[in-house]
């Protein structure tokens, strides 16, 4: 009964993950307009050549702020990734490796991070720090660690025990050059699984809440600060919020087909 | 089973009061007290000791922490700091609200993703499998809330199917049940799309996994057809992962009413969550985190239960 695919998702995930890099990368360092210059004569302009995704209720060019906001969406979702990954890859390392009473605690208090939405645990804490964007990406991030750590531990304890381990051990191969030579390169297809999963989370949870007002400053760019901006004129304006949303959905799209291609090539069990 | 369950039930409260000495701690380690943000600048030394008094922010944290708890068991979550009311009061009516879209997007996800998942695994490859399989992918990468933003727009504005705006359960003019499910249908679908497509999509792969195995191939030599097969033996083995799935899910189900209820104004707990946050108005952040941790641990928990009832096999290992 056995489904013979092709493994289209890597190329069309490859290619539209490509595509939305260079156009977030692009955002990085130009965009046709200054994001923030409100121009009175194109207040509420439709898409044109000019504009190709129209200007807002303050005249301000859509696809600029898109550009800008999918650059710093992306950014965020990174370095979530970053603090994440990195802490989540060494405590999982450790905690699965060595075991024992330290481990046991560890995991029980990751069980108890990892069953609340990160979402909710992550207003709380802007509710106490306040806006901003490096608050996001320490929230979160802190936030992220468990799922990683427990992620990392399950492989750990697998491989723990193959005789490669063993016989390195035997040869007197220091602990930690076991940990990070011998064993870590095993787990990259499940890493990269892994990180395509936390990055479309990252991204969710960062856009949902800007939406919701308590992610990054007003001030600074963010594709949920536009969706939250631009729905009281959804029903007028509606190029205000179509061409922020499609980013978050390409971008999410593109990273999750990757992730889904890489699980059917390494044969990763998601 | 005994000593599973007590140990499920030790996390269980150990969560519970991480999540609440957390909710606490940070609110109390803050620099600045809320009687700044609550009475203004221009408050004097004398309402801002009537109000330290009042809500008993002179005392140590861990004794805050210990009446706040103790008195949170009982059922007393507090005063306001922002209205002059207590906690209890002004979160009462949001919660049903807040359960009726939850339970609505559960009833929702349930609906769309059984026969979905069941039909894209009758003919593996086929039409319809390939067409559910993108419709799903793409389905999932939908934020929630953006999903509410598009249904609102295509069934409010060109479709005029319902006007954007809330129907409350009851007011002054009596009792609008189905009007009022008629409008929270919409934000319960915005949670449940996204959340169906990824239940879809496990189903399948279950199914299908079950398929595979030994027992099926004695099921088909005993003369059963594939249709029957499904039925009587992959179905209850295949469902297993989709039950702890979706007992799982209920915790997203309810971070996503919370973003979704911004999105079609429902005065749910998510509302009052995020007005809390932008007034400062600790007391109800607290109680609302809890509440919302109970919930979520609770079900957790119970998903914990189905699956060894479900499947016997986990008491052995």
């Amino acid at each position: 009964m056995k489904v013979k695919k092709k493994s289209w998702y890597l190329t069309i995930g490859g290619i539209l993950t490509a595509c939305m890099l260079a156009f977030t990368a692009l955002g990085l360092f130009w965009t046709p307009f200054d994001p923030s210059a409100m121009s009175a004569a194109d207040r509420n302009a439709p898409p044109s050549p000019a504009h190709p995704f129209g200007c807002d209720q303050m005249g301000r060019d859509v696809f600029s702020r898109t550009l800008e906001g999918a650059g710093s969406t992306l950014t965020i979702a990174l370095a979530v990734l970053a603090v994440g990954a990195v802490c989540g890859l060494v405590i999982g390392a450790l905690c699965g490796y060595y075991g024992g009473p330290a481990d046991a605690l560890i995991m029980r208090l990751c069980d108890a991070v990892a069953a609340f939405p990160s979402v909710l645990l992550a207003l709380v804490v802007l509710a106490v720090t306040g806006p901003g964007k490096y608050n996001v990406i320490g929230a979160l991030g802190v936030l992220f660690i468990p799922s990683f750590a427990r992620l990392v531990r399950g492989e750990f304890l697998k491989y723990r025990e193959r005789d490669f381990v063993k016989s390195a051990r035997l040869m007197g191969v220091h602990d930690l050059r076991v940990i990070f030579v011998h064993i870590l390169p095993n787990l990259w297809p499940t890493l990269l699984s892994g990180l395509t999963i936390g990055f479309n989370n990252a991204v969710l949870a960062e856009a949902s809440m800007s939406y919701l007002g308590i992610g990054v400053r007003p001030t600074e760019p963010s594709l949920g600060y536009m969706l939250k901006d631009a729905q009281g004129s959804l029903f007028t304006l509606p190029w205000c919020t179509a061409f922020p949303a499609a980013a978050v959905i390409l971008l999410i799209l593109g990273v999750g087909l990757v992730g889904e291609g890489v699980r059917e090539r390494m044969g990763v069990a998601s | 089973m005994g000593q599973a369950l007590l140990k499920r039930v030790g996390l269980l409260l150990g969560t519970l009061l991480l999540v609440s000495a957390l909710a606490f701690v940070a609110f109390s380690v803050i620099p600045g007290d809320p009687t700044g943000a609550v009475l203004g600048v221009e408050a004097t030394d004398e309402q801002i000791a009537t109000f330290r008094a009042q809500h008993g922010l002179d005392l140590p944290v861990w004794q805050r922490y210990w009446n706040w708890l103790s008195a949170f068991a009982a059922g007393d979550f507090g005063r306001s700091y922002k209205y002059d009311m207590t906690v209890a009061q002004l979160i009462a009516p949001k919660v049903g609200v807040t359960l009726t879209l939850a339970a609505l997007a559960f009833a929702l996800i349930l609906l769309i993703s059984l026969p979905l998942g069941l039909i894209a695994a009758r003919r593996p490859g086929g039409i319809v499998d390939r067409a559910v399989t993108v419709l799903t992918q793409v389905a999932m990468s939908v934020p929630n809330f953006i999903m509410g933003i598009g249904l609102m727009y295509l069934f409010a504005l060109v479709l005029k199917w319902f006007r954007p705006e809330y129907v409350p359960l009851r007011d002054e003019a009596g009792s609008h049940l189905a009007a009022h499910l008629g409008f929270m249908v919409y934000p319960a679908l915005a949670i449940a799309l996204p959340k169906s497509a990824m239940t879809v999509k496990l189903l399948r792969g279950s199914i299908l996994g079950e398929l595979g195995q030994d027992y099926i191939r004695t099921a088909y030599s005993k003369g059963n057809t594939r249709g029957s097969a499904l039925r009587r033996h992959v179905l209850r083995n295949a469902m297993i992962p989709v039950v702890t799935f979706l007992a799982m899910a209920i915790g997203d189900i309810m971070a996503g009413s919370i973003v979704v209820e911004q999105v079609f104004g429902v005065p749910g707990l998510g509302r009052i969550l995020i007005s809390s946050i932008n007034n400062r108005d600790y007391p109800a952040v607290q109680a609302i985190v809890v509440l919302l941790a109970a919930v979520v641990v609770g079900c957790n928990f119970l998903a914990d239960l189905l699956y060894r009832v479900m499947d016997p096999r986990i008491e052995r290992t």
